[in-house]
């Protein structure tokens, strides 16, 4: 099975190719045939998992692809424990995602409808791609191509101009910090004499990359890593991305392209591990996101941004994992992540789907109108807030105890705020939107039609179940299965309970907060309204602002400049000689009379001259 | 001696002709300067046979022979002009420009 894992990329790529070129016309062939192929995928990723599982080890295949001097470059696959959960989570969420798509964007045109799903299905091929690559360049080229996937699908409507300008403005983001991600893979390939991972891995081991090398090599693979999974400062494309369809915010900004970053870091982790620094600030980077995107999703309206927000944070949490050795607990919060988050993105697309706006304060009620959605966004908050026993519990305290056994106290403190803030604004949510009386007079909410609610239905069960298998009763099975070994690195264990009653504390804390302020409406928290720092947290702490004004307008002025010279300077000195030549034909044009006469005197002027010459 | 004064003449004639030819805007008055300019030859030839080789006239035939040729060149060029003028109205140089810019 592990042989034909090259299938799993290679059957959504198939998928593409018809849907492109053969089915656009036909929707329900393209939808089925997605669906049927991301089944496919699915199940061979669980047979692949199933393999690693019973077989523990690191699996490697290449082909070269070409060579040039001394680098050979290949395109190949390195199934381990860590990629096999990766394929069965992307999969799985692209599978629930596809069939929900169905519902959701029923009301489109036959060619658009099959646009979707062969975007779709490219996305997945280039995410799964970069799953399995065994070396640098394979991955870059499967990171740069779920980059393009995403502005094209969050530019799927593309008349709208909102939603191009986000799309644009995603690839930019993405793509500047992919630029670090570049510089990052020469530097290592050429400091190693190749692009394999396992072989630079050995490299490492032997000792002959010197640290001071690897920590620069690890901050600019963690600058792509930031672009891709906007963390601070590369943050602001992603609640703008929020304007494509829900199943795309929900597949593609939830649970799979932004754990893509999440991911390259573990991948690489040997030269995080061996550069000096580089993991501390992954884990503060990660922390500061994690607090920062918090706090501006406390204020959001929109209910797609408030879940925007929070991925940010939680993403910033497997960072700040990352950062303070805890490579179990961030891939472990990786995986519960993407099963909680995509549940909530699909239970929020619900809700617009039947309200047609996404604002929670038009809104209000929905727990009678829509019962299936309101308990299936219930089950996500609660897992997401770090309720025992929903998987968000184990996942986030195995972050905190690894933050807390790690010596970083702030991290802790920062992660501890955090767990505090998104039991907040997620049960605010949940308590705007589906308690209460309905707002907005003229909506008539309707519950979702079953292709939507299966897929729920499946996140909801697995946000559920996921973390157990990390838990005590199953002798943390994930933790052995997934996890590095390092000289100076161990997975810091210790502090459980008290992380656990401080942890539990603060969730408990953060929904009761909720329920007093939307729920009973017992506090009322009006009065921050005017405070400049309220202003400032919903207005996302004018980051878009500060860099329209600093990078945007500098550059723009640049390339103004730029045109400027091009047109005078360089198109004028074309221009120039052409007119020069044009002017010099004017003038020596009128030599030429037509008249013998003439012709005549300028053979006898010669003439003369040169006997005056001769003469003299 | 006798014979610097008339090739003096000659030159002076030549270049009148010359003068003439590259002047003149009526085309038979062209003709005429070219007429100008093979006399001035021909006296050239008659003053040197007279003061440098009187016995054997080398310089009288060779006259004969430039005034014949100039006669039938005089019956071209006037053929010529009157065709042109038939078609130009004109025996101006100047107007013969149709192949002009």
């Amino acid at each position: 099975m592990i042989n034909n894992a090259w299938l799993i990329p290679g059957l959504p790529l198939i998928a593409f190719i018809i849907i492109t070129f053969f089915t656009k016309r036909l929707r329900n062939i393209s939808s089925y045939l997605s669906i049927g192929i991301m089944m496919g995928s699915f199940l061979l990723a669980c047979g692949v998992l199933k393999e690693v599982i019973i077989r523990p080890g690191r699996y490697e295949f290449s082909l070269p692809w070409f060579e040039t001097g001394s680098f050979q470059i290949e395109v190949g696959m390195l199934i381990d424990p860590l990629c096999a959960v990766m394929l069965v989570v992307v999969t799985l969420v692209s599978l629930m995602i596809q069939i929900y798509s169905r519902g959701y964007l029923e009301t489109e045109k036959d060619v658009d409808f099959s646009r979707y799903y062969s975007f779709i299905s490219l996305f997945t091929f280039s995410m799964l791609g970069l799953v399995v690559a065994n070396n640098f360049v394979t991955i870059f080229v499967g990171w740069e191509l779920v980059g393009l996937c995403s502005y094209l699908l969050i530019g799927y409507w593309h008349h709208k101009p909102s939603a191009a300008a986000a799309a644009k403005k995603a690839f930019i983001i993405t793509r500047l910090a992919d630029a670090g991600f570049l510089i990052g893979i020469l530097c290592i390939a050429f400091y190693a004499g190749t692009f394999n991972f396992l072989a630079i891995e050995r490299l490492i081991q032997e000792g002959q990359l010197t640290a001071g090398i690897l920590s620069t090599v690890a901050i600019l693979i963690f600058l792509g890593a930031m672009g891709k999974s906007a963390q601070f400062p590369f943050h602001t494309w992603l609640p703008d991305a929020m304007e494509g369809p829900s199943p795309v915010s929900a597949l593609i900004h939830a649970a799979t392209m932004v754990a893509a970053g999440v991911y390259l870091v573990a991948r690489t982790y040997t030269i995080f591990d061996a550069g000096l620094d580089s993991l501390i600030v992954v884990g503060y980077v990660g922390g500061f996101t994690a607090l920062f995107a918090a706090s501006i999703g406390l204020c959001q309206n929109d209910i797609k941004r408030v879940l925007a927000y929070s991925t940010l944070s939680q993403l910033g949490y497997m960072m700040l994992a990352l950062g303070v050795g805890g490579f179990t607990a961030g891939m472990f919060h990786l995986t519960t992540h993407a099963f909680f988050k995509a549940l909530l993105f699909l239970a929020a697309g619900s809700v617009i789907h039947a309200m047609h706006s996404n604002d929670i304060w038009d809104a209000g009620g929905l727990g009678k109108k829509m019962p299936a959605t309101a308990t299936v966004f219930i089950i996500g908050s609660l897992a997401i807030s770090g309720v025992p026993p929903f998987a968000g519990f184990w996942s986030k305290e195995e972050i905190l105890v690894a933050a807390y056994a790690s010596g970083h106290l702030p991290l802790f403190i920062m992660g501890e705020i955090g767990a505090f803030l998104t039991a907040f604004y997620m049960f605010r949510l949940c308590f705007v939107t589906f308690g209460g009386q309905l707002r907005k007079k003229d909506a008539h909410p309707h519950e979702s039609p079953l292709v939507m609610i299966f897929p729920m239905g499946i996140l909801a069960f697995l946000s559920i179940v996921a973390g157990l298998i990390d838990s005590p009763w199953m002798g943390h099975w994930f933790g052995k299965f997934v996890f590095f070994e390092s000289q100076h690195l161990r997975e810091a264990h210790g502090g459980h309970q008290i992380v656990a009653i401080l942890s539990l504390s603060v969730a408990f804390l953060g929904i009761l907060g909720a329920w007093l302020v939307y729920g009973r409406k017992v506090i009322s928290l009006e009065f921050i309204k005017p405070m400049v720092i309220y202003k400032t947290v919903f207005n996302k702490s004018y980051f878009d602002e500060i860099y329209q004004a600093v990078i945007i307008k500098p550059f723009l002025g640049l390339t103004k400049f730029a045109l400027g010279f091009d047109l005078k300077v360089v198109d004028g000195l074309v221009n120039g000689v052409a007119s020069i030549t044009a002017g010099c034909g004017a003038v020596i044009r009128h030599l030429q009379t037509g008249l013998v006469q003439t012709y005549m005197i300028m053979a006898m002027s010669g003439l003369i001259i040169l006997l005056f010459i001769w003469m003299f | 001696m006798g014979l610097t004064n008339y090739l003096i003449l000659g030159a002076v004639f030549f270049c009148i002709g010359i003068y003439g030819v590259l002047v003149r805007r009526n085309a038979v008055m062209i003709l005429i300067s070219i007429e100008l300019m093979l006399n001035a030859a021909n006296l050239n030839f008659v003053a040197f046979t007279k003061y440098v080789d009187p016995v054997k006239l080398t310089g009288h035939i060779f006259t004969i022979f430039v005034i014949t040729i100039e006669a039938a060149e005089v019956v071209v060029g006037l053929a010529i002009i009157l065709a042109g003028y038939r078609c130009l109205k004109s025996i101006k140089v100047e107007d013969i420009n149709l192949m002009k810019w």
